[in-house]
C-alpha cells in the first residue's frame, strides 16, 4: 500500500485542470446539425459541434459548460467574456477575423442549391440568374448571391422559413451551407438537393483576442482528433463526412447514428395521440421559460413603478434642475428602441466598468425603459387631481411632500391603475427581447421548438396560451384593485 | 384714507394684518390692507366680487403669499418686503398655519378617504398623533358637527351640507385658534346652509375666533361681532352689524348693502 499516497498526489495534481470548466457559447436555436436541442428530448443539447467541443474540452481536461446566446451576439459575447470560446457554424472569413481569433478549421463544406422536386435545370449559379433565391442573412451564401446581379435575393433569419417559402413557391431556389440543406431540405419530400458544390467555407472555433494559450491547446486537440480519426467518427455519426469535410480517409467507418436519430425524431407525426404526446414533452421547457418571463417581467415592473413615481413627482414638484433631468430621462428613453437599450446595458456598459449578469441586465433594461412610460402615466394622474386637494392639505399644515404623499399620489394612483395593467401586459411581451442577452424565455423557446420540428402552428398555440395564462391573473388582479381604489368616487357616480 | 380696524374691547388681537399688498400679473388685488381681530371675535368680510376678500383671507394662512406687509397669528409673524419666498419663509409659514384652520367654498374633502379618515389625517401626519387618540378626537368632532353616523362613508356620498360640516370638523382637528371660512355656504342649496351656519354659531359661542368671507347677509348681521366692507383691495368700512346696516358711513357701503335689503 506504499503506492497509495503517490496515487493520491497524482490525482491531486490532475485536479486543478479539471476544476476550471471550459465555457463555450452557441445559439441552440440556430438549428441542426450544429448545436441544438434533441427533438426527441428537448432538454438535451446535441449537434455535431456539441460533440466536437465536448471532445476538445475532454482532451483539455476541462468540463464543458454551454452558454446560450443569440447567434448575432456570439462574437460580442466573446469580447465581453461571457464564455471562453464560441462554436456555432462561425465561418472563417476576413470580416470575422477582424473581431476574433480562430482555431484551425474543424469542418469544411460548401454552399448547396436546393429546389422543388418538380423543377429542372436550376442547378448552378448561372442557371439561377433571373430567379428568386433565398438564403440566411449575412451568410457566405448571401455574399455569393449578392455578387450575382441578375439574381433576386431574399434573406431570412431562420433556415426553415427559407425552405418552407421554397415549397410554397415563394422562392425558386435556396442556397445555404450543405449541412443545413442536408438536415432541413433533404428530409422534405417536396424538395431536392441539386448541382455541384458552390464556393467553399470553413468553420472555426472563435476566441476573444489575446487568448493565444487556450487557442493553441484547442488547435492541438483538434489536430490530435484529426490524426486519431475521432473527428471523422463524429462527422460520420452525423452523416457529414463528405470528402470536403475530412479529406483523405483513414478507412474507418461508423454508422450515421445521430443522423438517423434526428430523422426519426423529426419525422412528421401522423397520429393525433403521438402529436399530443410530443406537445406534452414540451411542457417542462415551456413552464421553465414562462417562469423566467414572469420573474423578469415582475421584477422589471416593480422597478418601473418605483422609478416612474420618483420621476413623475420630481418632474412635477421637484426643483427646476432635477425636474429638467427627469424630463430629459423620459424623452431619451422613450425616443430610443428597447432592443438597443438592452444591448447597450449588457454589452455596452462593461466598457464603463459596469458588468451586470444577464438576468439583472434584462430586469434593469426593461425596468428603466418602462419607468419612463410609467412616469408619463403618473404625471397625467398627478395633474388630474384637483388643485383644491393640495390647498386643503396645505391649509391643514401639511408640507408639500406630505400633501403629495398622503393626498395627491393615492388619488392619482387610482386613475392610473388601468393603464398600468396594460403596461404590465405589454412588458410581459416585450420581455421577449431579453433573449438577445442569453436568457431563454417564452419567445425564444417558441423559435427553438418550432424550428426544430417545423411546427409553427402547434407550438405557436402552446406558447400563445402560456402568455395568455401569465397575463390573465394580472388583468383580474388589476380589476380588483381598481374596484377597491375607486371606492368613494365610484359610489358617488352611482 | 382707510378705515383702520383696531381690536375691540373683547380682548387682545390674535390676528393682525398690516399693510398687505398683493398683485396678480401686475393687477393689484390687495392695496395696503390692515385688520386686527380679537380673540373670540367673529368678523365677516363682505363686498362685491373681485374686491379681494378671498385673496385677503388666503393671505392670512399664507395659501397666498402677500407681496408686502405683515401677517401675524397668535404671535407668529410673517413679514414680506417683496423679496423671494425662501425656505425660511416657508418654515415660518408652517409655524403660523399651526394656529389656523380653513374651510373652502368647494369643501375640498379628500375624495379617497372616509369622513373619519379625512379628519384623522392631519393630526396623524402633521401632529404625529397615535391612531387611537386621533380617532377619539375625530369622533368627538364628528359628534360636535352632528355627523357621527356617517363617519365611515366617503365624502362623495354625503350632501353638501354634510360635507361642509365634515370639512369644518377636519379643520378643527388640529386644534386651531383661528378659523377662516371662504364663502362656506355659496356652493350649498339654501335649505342646507343653515346646518353649516349653526355649527359656526356654536363655535362662536365656544369662543372660537372666526373670519368669514360671505354673501350671507342675514348670517353676517346676526352672528358677526364686526363686519368689514371691502372694495378694490381695501377695507372701506368696518363696524358692528347694527351700526353698519343702520347707518353706513360710506356711500359705497350703502349702495352695496341696498342689493340685500
Amino acid at each position: 500500500m506504499r503506492w497509495l499516497p503517490a496515487l493520491c498526489c497524482c490525482l491531486l495534481l490532475a485536479m486543478p485542470a479539471a476544476a476550471e470548466p471550459l465555457r463555450w457559447g452557441a445559439d441552440a436555436q440556430s438549428g441542426a446539425p450544429y448545436v441544438f436541442h434533441d427533438p426527441a428530448e428537448p432538454s438535451r443539447l446535441t449537434g455535431f459541434e456539441t460533440d466536437i467541443i465536448e471532445a476538445v474540452a475532454h482532451r483539455l481536461g476541462r468540463g464543458p459548460v454551454m452558454v446560450q446566446n443569440d447567434w448575432d451576439g456570439l462574437i460580442p459575447g466573446l469580447q465581453r467574456g461571457l464564455y471562453d470560446a464560441a462554436i456555432d457554424g462561425i465561418e472563417i472569413t476576413p470580416e470575422h477575423r477582424q473581431a476574433v481569433d480562430f482555431s484551425i478549421p474543424y469542418f469544411r463544406t460548401f454552399e448547396q442549391i436546393v429546389v422543388r422536386r418538380d423543377q429542372a435545370g436550376l442547378d448552378s449559379l448561372a442557371a439561377l440568374r433571373g430567379h428568386v433565391v433565398g438564403t440566411l442573412k449575412a451568410s457566405l451564401a448571401d455574399r455569393i448571391l449578392q455578387g450575382e446581379p441578375a439574381i433576386a435575393v431574399r434573406t431570412y433569419d431562420e433556415e426553415t422559413n427559407a425552405y418552407s417559402d421554397l415549397a410554397l413557391h415563394r422562392l425558386d431556389a435556396v442556397l445555404l451551407d450543405w449541412p443545413i440543406a442536408l438536415y432541413y431540405a433533404a428530409p422534405d419530400t417536396r424538395l431536392k438537393l441539386v448541382g455541384a458544390p458552390v464556393g467553399d467555407l470553413a468553420y472555426g472555433i472563435a476566441f476573444a483576442r489575446g487568448q493565444d494559450a487556450l487557442r493553441g491547446q484547442v488547435d492541438q486537440a483538434l489536430r490530435d482528433m484529426q490524426q486519431d480519426g475521432s473527428l471523422r467518427r463524429i462527422l460520420q455519426r452525423w452523416n457529414l463526412a463528405s470528402p470536403q469535410a475530412v479529406g483523405p480517409g483513414l478507412g474507418i467507418t461508423v454508422p450515421s447514428s445521430a443522423w438517423q436519430h434526428y430523422l426519426a425524431a423529426t419525422a412528421p407525426i401522423p397520429g393525433l395521440a403521438d402529436r399530443l404526446r410530443r406537445y406534452a414533452s414540451f411542457l417542462p421547457l415551456i413552464a421553465r421559460a414562462a417562469g423566467l418571463t414572469l420573474v423578469v417581467s415582475a421584477c422589471a415592473m416593480v422597478l418601473a413603478v418605483v422609478l416612474g413615481l420618483i420621476l413623475a413627482v420630481t418632474r412635477r414638484y421637484g426643483p427646476r434642475p432635477l425636474a429638467f433631468l427627469a424630463m430629459l430621462y423620459v424623452e431619451i428613453v422613450r425616443g430610443t428602441p428597447l432592443l438597443i437599450q438592452i444591448l447597450f446595458i449588457f454589452y455596452g456598459l462593461p466598457g464603463l466598468g459596469i458588468r451586470l449578469d444577464p438576468f439583472l441586465a434584462g430586469v434593469v433594461a426593461l425596468g428603466l425603459n418602462y419607468g419612463a412610460y410609467e412616469a408619463e402615466n403618473y404625471r397625467a394622474g398627478l395633474q388630474s387631481v384637483p388643485l383644491g386637494q393640495v390647498e386643503a392639505a396645505v391649509a391643514l399644515n401639511m408640507t408639500q411632500m406630505q400633501a403629495v404623499r398622503h393626498v395627491v399620489v393615492p388619488q392619482a394612483f387610482r386613475l392610473v391603475v388601468p393603464v398600468m395593467t396594460n403596461d404590465f401586459i405589454s412588458l410581459l411581451k416585450d420581455s421577449s427581447l431579453v433573449s438577445v442577452i442569453t436568457l431563454t424565455e417564452l419567445s425564444s423557446t417558441y423559435v427553438r421548438l418550432s424550428t426544430t420540428y417545423f411546427d409553427y402552428l402547434g407550438t405557436g398555440l402552446l406558447i400563445g396560451a402560456a402568455y395568455l395564462l401569465l397575463g390573465l391573473p394580472f388583468v383580474h388582479l388589476a380589476r380588483l384593485a381598481e374596484r377597491r381604489l375607486a371606492r368613494g368616487v365610484g359610489e358617488a357616480r352611482r | 384714507m382707510e378705515a383702520t380696524a383696531g381690536p375691540d374691547e373683547t380682548g387682545p388681537a390674535i390676528v393682525r394684518a398690516r399693510e398687505l399688498h398683493k398683485s396678480f400679473d401686475g393687477t393689484p388685488v390687495l392695496q395696503g390692507l390692515s385688520l386686527d381681530v380679537a380673540e373670540g371675535e367673529l368678523v365677516s368680510l363682505i363686498g362685491p366680487s373681485g374686491c379681494g376678500k378671498s385673496t385677503f383671507l388666503r393671505c392670512l394662512n399664507l395659501l397666498e403669499i402677500p407681496d408686502r406687509g405683515t401677517v401675524s397669528v397668535a404671535g407668529i409673524s410673517v413679514q414680506r418686503t417683496g423679496g423671494r419666498w425662501g425656505r425660511g419663509d416657508e418654515e415660518q409659514a408652517h409655524r403660523l398655519r399651526r394656529g389656523v384652520g380653513m374651510v373652502f367654498q368647494g369643501f375640498n374633502l379628500f375624495a379617497h378617504r372616509t369622513v373619519l379618515d379625512n379628519i384623522m389625517l392631519a393630526p396623524r401626519v402633521v401632529q404625529r398623533l397615535p391612531r387611537e387618540p386621533a380617532r377619539a378626537r375625530a369622533m368627538a368632532l364628528l359628534d360636535k358637527v352632528g355627523l357621527s353616523d356617517v363617519a365611515d362613508r366617503y365624502p362623495a356620498t354625503l350632501s353638501g351640507g354634510q360635507q361642509q360640516r365634515a370639512a369644518i370638523a377636519r379643520a378643527l382637528a388640529c386644534e386651531p385658534r383661528v378659523m377662516l371660512y371662504d364663502e362656506p355656504t355659496s356652493a350649498l342649496d339654501p335649505e342646507l346652509t343653515d346646518e353649516v351656519l349653526a355649527v359656526m354659531r356654536q363655535l362662536d359661542r365656544d369662543g372660537m375666533t372666526q373670519i368669514v368671507v360671505t354673501h350671507e347677509m342675514r348670517f353676517a348681521r346676526a352672528a358677526s361681532d364686526r363686519i368689514a366692507f371691502m372694495q378694490q383691495g381695501r377695507i372701506v368700512e368696518i363696524a358692528e352689524p347694527a351700526s353698519l346696516f343702520a347707518n353706513p358711513a360710506h356711500a359705497d357701503t350703502r349702495r352695496f348693502l341696498k342689493h340685500f335689503l
